[in-house]
């Protein structure tokens, strides 16, 4: 069966474009505008996987993965932070809350569907 | 049984350990181990004050007047008060100069007057010489005495006897033969004797011993104590007014009288200078002195009143000297033993008070009397001896020989018309004419040597009239007649009745009128004229030495000498080997090689002064120096800018204090400054940080359509045209982006164009209107424009002003609802200027949203779904549209009822902007 895919940012053309890459490679979609949409979706959805924008209204990303990883029942949730601040620090931050990759925008479709794919333990 | 032989030989067994002391103190001394180095050992060597006078006098005083030998003591006590201000300078004046004596520390003060120094020397001698016959007297007495014992005779009268059968004559020459072996064994440039100082702090120690022994024999031993004493003494008429004030005539003047004497002969007294200025060893020692010699003094005198009042009650009716008592009293009750220690504590307060004393008058008289009259005569120059240490020893044994058979003659002449007390307050006296002098000299920089000479001489002139005469007169070698009738027979003039002033006793009379004149005449005589130059240097030297860093001088000497002629002339004086030594210590503190290569300059031109100070005063020193140098002579003004140099100094250092404080201030700015511009820095990288993220957002969307159109060509066609719609409006959102951010970088360093010209301003809103008609249309909002007929013309940018506009009127249909929006422009003329309302019905701004929508990439609208469009750049730049003008942008929100932005440009007065048109 499908994998489900949350995709999470406040960019409506993001969102657009990343929801038809995903769709195109198989998996199901779902998408949350602001942060805590994007924790209540991980709740009520719970997907298989999470496209997490950093800059994002009411709750940013780093504090929607931590709330994700405080939760036993949700730690099967693969976290992929996307950001438009590419500084280390940064990266370094979200791998260190949690997050199991991180990857700055704008980012290559091919190399996000390739890490997509290998955190949901899938033949490239 | 105590025979002659016997007194005399343990006599001389008590001198030779004294010598020994001293002996081994010298030793010490050469081998650099001082035993004086002790503050114990200075404070018992200052008890050099207590002399035979003290020893036997004090009971003869208190027999006569019951407390009234107790100024003497407490003088001292309160004086000791003051040494840490009066002495510590005293002795740091006389370190730096190099002082021998206190004649050398006038002259040199009054800038170093050979004429002063001679006079000091001359009071010192004629004042002392009294108090050097009481210790002959005492010596003399008390050996006849005990000599007699068991039996107790009092000695006959002071030349009764033939010269030659005369004991007295023998105990000065034998006094003088010591003092000599102590004193002048060899010639010091410092003036110091280690050994002299060991044996007087020895002394000093045996005569308190001694004293308190015979104390405690007569109290306890006698007696049955204190209370016993004084209750038997209690009993009887003639006793009982001497335990009372005012007995025996002491009234309160007299009191005050003595103890300020005594407070000033405790510092002026030559032996007491020569102790404690010229042996001190190091300015701390005074710190002990001050209460170990109140205390000495306590001790010496705990005993006095009941050996007094023993000795009248024993002796009543039988004719015994008072003056005698610590002797006899012993001697009453069978104890030759404890007597002949009695004789040995005397002889002991005598020897020390002689060496000391004739040790500091030879010092002076070779070195201001004699020295000064072989140079004036060029005797030493035309002999061109070689080493002259041998004439300088000669003369000052022959000072001392001559100051103890002077001693000895006054004894003769005067000695028994005096009890101790008296001959000993009669050199008080004396010395006190050098306290205004001294003091003054310490502490008043406007000191003059006429000045110094007029005082001392016209005190000495009064002490001698009213005082030393009156006590030659009273033995009967002068005739008596001016003492009653007046000198001239003019009764104003009686000596010790002085312009009719009666009912004073003679020392208090003669020491009131002494420093009357004294006083007087040094100060007015002081004040007659300015200082001049060599006065003045000395006077900086002695007033302000605690000012001066290290030992200077040499700052007010000019010209030219060589080493080749100080090292020899140094060399005569204090020997060869001893000179080459202390230049050879002084090219060592100045970091040079050896003697040879020193500079002959200021600095070791008064090195080799001081030097020769130390051997044979600090006038003579100069003298014999100018010989051999080129002095250039300088003026008073020259001095005075020396002087004001070293003021100017003192006020640079502060200038330096206040620069530093400055530049304190100044490091403190920058450092503001500093973080400033760090905090700009981080500003500029938030910045850069917000535009990458704001550039990066859009390309995603780009590179992601891309992308996806380039890999997948079976997108379907509506797809396809979404997509390259997306990629078209984000490929203008980026556009738009990079323009305002230029344009906020320009308008932000001040690098942007206005072009100013005549503009209406509702023009510049009706055009902004009909651009933004479209996007009103679109989301069915209601726009409402109300304009006047007409407004002032403003000289601005057109194009910025419909910038600025059309942020507005964007902002507010992006921010209201659908539909329901409503926007209401509204331009009217206030007194400030024009004003424009741009008012919406959108959700209205929080307090923290109305301050953060003016900062860039800080949009509001964050508690909405979709994100507003825009680039965050918009009202930052308006509003630095509109200060340019110098306007204002603000706006006015209450949350759930709109929004109102509004813009006042200033009018009627043209911009201060024209210049960057173009």
């Amino acid at each position: 069966m499908a994998k489900k895919i949350l995709i999470a940012d406040d960019e409506q053309n993001i969102v657009i474009s990343l929801e038809f890459l995903m769709k195109r490679e198989g998996f199901t979609v779902c998408v949350a505008n602001d942060g805590q949409e994007a924790l209540d979706k991980v709740r009520s959805e719970s997907p298989d996987l999470v496209l997490l924008d950093v800059m994002m209204p009411r709750k940013n990303g780093y504090e929607v993965c931590q709330e994700i990883r405080a939760e036993p029942a949700l730690q099967g949730t693969r976290i992929l932070m996307l950001t438009a601040k590419g500084r280390e620090t940064e990266v370094t931050k979200g791998l260190a809350i949690g997050a199991d990759a991180y990857m700055t925008k704008p980012f290559s479709t091919k190399e996000l569907v390739a890490k997509v794919k290998s955190l949901l333990d899938m033949p490239a | 049984m105590l025979t002659g032989t016997t007194i005399v030989a343990v006599s001389f067994v008590y001198l030779l350990l004294l010598f020994a002391v001293a002996y081994v103190g010298d030793k010490r001394a050469d081998a650099g181990r001082s035993i004086i180095a002790n503050p114990t050992i200075y404070a018992l060597s200052l008890a050099v004050y207590c002399t035979t006078w003290t020893y036997y006098g004090s009971v003869g005083r208190a027999a006569s007047s019951g407390l009234g030998f107790v100024p003497i003591f407490l003088g001292p006590t309160l004086v000791v008060a003051l040494w840490w201000f009066v002495m510590l300078k005293m002795v740091r004046i006389g370190k730096t100069n190099r002082i021998t004596s206190i004649a050398d520390f006038i002259a040199s003060r009054y800038g170093k007057s050979h004429l002063l120094g001679g006079l000091v020397t001359v009071i010192a001698v004629l004042g002392v010489i009294p108090y050097i016959a009481l210790q002959l007297k005492a010596v003399s007495n008390s050996f006849t005495i005990l000599n007699n014992y068991p039996a107790i005779v009092m000695p006959a009268k002071a030349g009764t006897v033939p010269w030659l059968a005369d004991t007295t004559l023998y105990i000065a020459l034998i006094m003088a033969a010591f003092t000599i072996l102590f004193g002048t064994r060899h010639l010091d440039a410092t003036e110091r004797h280690e050994g002299m100082v060991a044996a007087v702090a020895f002394e000093s120690l045996v005569k308190l011993v001694i004293f308190l022994a015979v104390g405690l024999y007569v109290t306890y031993g006698i007696y049955d104590g204190f209370g016993d004493i004084f209750s038997r003494a209690a009993q009887d008429a003639e006793l009982q007014p001497l335990m009372l004030m005012g007995a025996g005539g002491n009234s309160h003047g007299s009191w005050f009288a003595m103890t300020l004497l005594s407070m000033l002969a405790v510092m002026f007294l030559p032996r007491q200078f020569q102790v404690a200025v010229v042996e001190n060893v190091n300015e701390n020692h005074l710190r002990r002195a001050i209460w170990l010699f109140p205390l000495y003094l306590l001790l010496i005198n705990i005993f006095v009143l009941p050996i007094a009042l023993g000795g009248l009650m024993l002796f009543a009716g039988q004719g015994v000297d008072a003056d005698t008592f610590v002797l006899t009293l012993p001697m009453a009750y069978g104890h030759g033993w404890l007597a002949l220690l009695v004789f040995i504590g005397g002889l002991s307060a005598a020897t020390g008070m002689i060496i000391v004393e004739t040790i500091a008058l030879s010092t002076m008289v070779c070195n201001d009397l004699v020295m000064p009259l072989l140079l004036r005569y060029r005797w030493l120059v035309l002999q061109g001896q070689d080493d002259l240490t041998g004439v300088l020893l000669g003369i000052r044994r022959g000072a001392i020989i001559l100051i103890l058979l002077l001693g000895y003659l006054y004894f003769r002449l005067a000695g028994e018309a005096h009890a101790l007390v008296s001959i000993g307050l009669i050199s008080f006296a004396a010395v006190a004419q050098f306290a205004p002098a001294m003091i003054g000299g310490m502490y008043w920089r406007g000191g003059t040597r006429p000045g110094a000479l007029a005082g001392l001489a016209g005190g000495f002139a009064v002490w001698l009239y009213t005082l030393l005469l009156p006590s030659f007169a009273k033995s009967g070698w002068l005739p008596g007649d001016f003492l009653q009738h007046g000198l001239f027979g003019l009764a104003e003039l009686r000596p010790q009745e002085l312009l009719g002033i009666r009912g004073m006793d003679p020392i208090a009379h003669s020491l009131f009128w002494s420093l009357l004149v004294n006083i007087g005449a040094y100060v007015c005589v002081s004040l007659m004229r300015r200082p001049n130059a060599i006065e003045a240097g000395q006077a900086m030297l002695f007033v302000d030495v605690f000012k001066q860093s290290r030992p200077s001088g040499g700052a007010f000497w000019r010209g030219s000498a060589e080493v080749g002629d100080l090292l020899p002339l140094i060399g005569r004086f204090i020997g060869r080997d001893r000179a080459r030594t202390a230049f050879a210590d002084y090219a060592r503190t100045r970091g040079v090689a050896g003697v040879e290569v020193l500079k002959a300059d200021a600095g070791l031109v008064h090195f080799a002064e001081t030097t020769l100070a130390g051997a044979i005063g600090s006038a003579s020193a100069r003298v014999m120096v100018a010989s051999v140098v080129q002095e250039e002579p300088l003026g008073l003004d020259e001095v005075m800018n020396i002087l004001d140099e070293a003021s100017q100094v003192r006020a640079y250092s502060k200038r330096l204090e206040q620069k530093s404080l400055e530049l304190e201030a100044a490091t403190r700015e920058l450092r503001s400054a500093n973080e400033r511009l760090k905090e700009l820095d981080r500003l500029k990288d938030d910045f850069m940080s917000s535009v990458t993220h704001e550039l990066r957002t859009p390309l995603t969307s780009i590179r992601a359509f891309s992308e996806m159109l380039l890999e997948d060509p079976k997108i379907d066609l509506a797809d396809r045209k979404r997509f390259l719609g997306i990629i078209v409006s984000e490929t203008e959102r980026l556009t738009r982006l990079v323009n305002q951010v230029l344009d906020m970088a320009k308008i932000e360093s001040g690098h942007a164009e206005w072009h100013n010209g005549e503009v209406n301003l509702i023009e510049v809103v009706e055009q902004a209107a009909a651009s933004t008609s479209q996007l009103f249309k679109d989301k069915g909002v209601t726009l409402e424009l109300q304009l006047p007929d007409a407004v002032p013309v403003l000289l601005a940018d057109r194009d910025r002003l419909v910038q600025v506009m059309l942020n507005l009127l964007s902002n507010a249909v992006k921010f209201v609802a659908r539909d329901a929006g409503r926007v209401r422009v509204a331009l009217a003329l206030t007194a400030e200027g024009l004003r424009v309302d741009v008012h919406d019905n959108g959700p209205g701004l929080t307090p923290e949203e109305q301050l953060i929508v003016f900062e860039k990439f800080r949009q509001g609208g964050n508690t909405m779904t979709d994100k507003p469009q825009g680039t965050g750049l918009g009202l930052p730049i308006s509003r630095q549209i509109v200060e340019h003008y110098g306007g204002r942008l603000w706006v006015e929100s209450a949350a759930g009822e709109g929004a109102c932005f509004s813009f006042l440009m200033p009018c009627g007065k043209s911009t201060d902007t024209d210049e960057e048109a173009g």
